[in-house]
């Protein structure tokens, strides 16, 4: 499970001085496409998610609720164009209505828990001293849990919901956020433009809006976008198992529950799901990495991509 | 050096006390009344089959009935003499259930990590002493996809595999390595494997970056100068650097190894810890998750005291300064 891979983004040095001609929007795109092949890749398998998720409602099929006893794993083919479930469901329109739950799963969990994350982190730097100590050790406390262990806790004591699994998505990010935001803004709290404007007079709050957050914010955007690719893989998890969305709901790893034990009868139930979620994970991995290494030239070579 | 390591150390019960906090809040409060949950049992609508009197009395013998806060500090001292409660569905000790499954979950994750590690520091040396080429670029492909495939998937495939191409299905199950030591390793292997995907990529991309930022360091400069076969270079002299990092890194493997067995153990079947976490789950046997929970969060919370004291004792340049 990759709910904690982000955390390999931690060793972080002073940033070398780079001058370089401010680039229009449209050379920047060029120059992501060229120098970042796979991250661009990534970002098309996002693009292309995002708008089969928008446009589930048109080019679905079926009712991705109704079964069919004539249906019952029907093969792929005209009327089931990826087959049919052990209901008769059609799984082509499943996995459509699918790229929705785990957009939006993917997306409220990774930006709510990051976000906390970041303000937990550039609070703990500002505040420093008693503050920072406390925080950190709660930091601590929550890391002692592995991931997916945390999430199953909270769901176990919520109950089975989708919303539920975004808020326990959200609370799973949040510490290695903090932890990488942390010690990101302290490297800049250092930085001589931040003593500069404390010199001509900036207040904290000036120095934190203007100066720290700013300059934490590209590290923020690769968080979030790793968040996004665990966040997938967790909801589809949790789901799999039966304690994350509920099992009528077309989530990729609900539809693949069952499917083991299925199979020799109809392999696409295992097929398909498993694919798109592996796909989609994939492009945003790349994504996240080529955008770290874009964004914040400190953290090149600490991943891939 | 003492006063860092003395510090880490005593660090560790600060947090120690936040983890058993969050697991009462979250495990003990939040659900309800305990009371109410053994009497109404796991199904809902029977809510009215008992009465106030029964209610009394059964808050009375579990103590709900007294402050939060006593509860708590009792719950803490039990949990710290290993007495985990009764199980609300099995109606057995937790400490059985969970000694049982311990050395099972143990088995498939140290087998787990051993067939990861033979596959992955290989290929993130490799990947490292051949940077930017077709090979590393390839290597690194294989890395991200072994982290973007969801290992629940990989399991299912490993079975559609294993019963298309030779019409074996593996025995679920467990069968003791001691009893049936032929047996066990089919039972064990596939689910290390499923459970090992993720896991080899993960140490393949440490590996990897441990090692370019040894090969950037001096003392290889001058080993090389100094005319040393560049195996001796890579193999005496980097990579015994390079592995610091990634031994330390196994320390941290237990987290992501722990939550991988949760959904591997409910595919295979195989009795271990994480199956027995999601079905406590589904019978909201809450003693049972809190227990299982709190033992994993300690064990975390110990590997990385001891994997920072690891490092310290492996690292010179920590320990003499």
């Amino acid at each position: 499970m990759s709910v904690d891979r982000a955390s390999e983004a931690v060793h972080i040095e002073p940033a070398p001085v780079v001058l370089r001609p401010k680039r229009t929007f449209g050379q920047n795109i060029v120059f992501f496409v060229t120098h970042k092949p796979l991250g661009a890749f990534g970002a098309g398998v996002a693009i292309i998610l995002i708008i089969v998720a928008l446009s589930a409602p048109v080019i679905r099929t079926h009712d991705p609720y109704e079964s069919s006893v004539a249906m019952q794993f029907a093969k792929p083919g005209a009327e089931r164009w990826l087959g049919g479930d052990r209901l008769g469901r059609d799984m082509y329109s499943r996995l459509v209505y699918g790229a929705r739950i785990s957009l939006y799963v993917g997306i409220l969990s990774s930006l709510i828990g990051s976000t906390i994350g970041m303000v937990a982190g550039v609070a703990s730097v500002h505040f420093g001293g008693k503050v920072d100590l406390a925080v950190q050790r709660i930091i601590d406390a929550m890391m002692a849990f592995p991931g997916l262990i945390l999430i199953l806790a909270i769901m176990a004591a919520l109950g089975a919901s989708l919303n539920n699994v975004v808020l326990a998505l959200s609370i799973a990010y949040i510490p290695s956020t903090a932890r990488i935001l942390r010690s990101q803004a302290l490297a800049i709290k250092e930085m001589d433009y931040v003593l500069a404007a404390s010199a001509v007079g900036a207040g904290n709050w000036r120095i934190i809006m203007r100066h720290i957050i700013p300059n934490c914010f590209a590290l923020y955007i690769v968080m979030v976008t790793l968040h996004l690719g665990g966040a997938i893989i967790a909801e589809a998890g949790l789901s799999f198992l039966g304690v994350g969305t509920p099992p009528n709901v077309p989530s990729w790893g609900g539809m693949l529950n069952g499917a083991a034990a299925n199979v020799t009868v109809a392999w696409w139930v295992a097929i398909f799901p498993g694919a798109a979620i592996f796909i989609v994970v994939f492009a945003w991995n790349v994504l996240g990495d080529a955008l770290r290494d874009v964004l914040d030239p400190r953290l090149r070579g600490t991943g891939t991509g | 050096m003492r006063v860092y390591l003395t510090k880490r150390v005593l660090l560790f019960f600060p947090t120690l006390l936040l983890v058993t906090l969050a697991v009462f809040a979250i495990l003990r409060v939040v659900p309800g009344d305990p009371a109410v949950l053994l009497l109404a049992g796991t199904e809902a609508d029977v809510e009215e089959q008992y009465t106030q009197e029964q209610l009394e009395a059964m808050r009375k013998k579990l103590g709900t009935d007294r402050p939060i806060y006593i509860q708590y500090a009792d719950w803490v001292w039990k949990m710290l003499r290993l007495d985990f409660g009764e199980s609300y569905f099995f109606k057995t000790p937790v400490y059985d259930d969970i000694a049982e499954r311990v050395p099972v979950t143990i088995e498939l994750g140290l087998l787990s990590v051993i067939l990861a590690s033979v596959v992955a520091v290989p290929l993130g040396v490799y990947s490292a002493i051949k940077q930017d080429t077709v090979g590393d670029y390839i290597t690194r492909v294989i890395t991200i996809t072994g982290i973007a495939l969801p290992n629940f998937w990989v399991a299912i495939m490993i079975i559609f595999f294993l019963v298309l191409a030779f019409g074996y299905f593996p025995p679920l199950g467990y069968a003791s390595v001691w009893d049936d030591p032929w047996n066990n390793l089919q039972q064990m292997i596939f689910p290390a494997i499923a459970l090992g995907t993720s896991n080899m990529a993960f140490i393949a991309r440490i590996t990897r970056s441990a090692m370019l930022e040894v090969l950037h360091d001096d003392y290889i400069r001058t080993a090389r100068a100094k005319g040393l076969s560049e195996r001796v270079v890579i193999f005496r002299h980097a990579l015994k650097n390079a592995l610091l990092p990634v031994v330390t890194v196994f320390g941290y493997e237990f987290g992501r190894l722990i939550s991988g067995t949760v959904i591997i153990e409910v595919i295979f079947l195989v009795p271990g810890m994480g199956r027995l976490l999601v079905t406590s789950i589904f019978n909201r046997d809450f003693p049972m998750i809190q227990a299982v929970v709190l033992l994993i969060a300690v064990i975390v919370l110990i590997l990385n005291v001891l994997m920072d004291l690891l490092y310290a004792w492996l690292n010179p340049r920590i320990r003499y300064s």
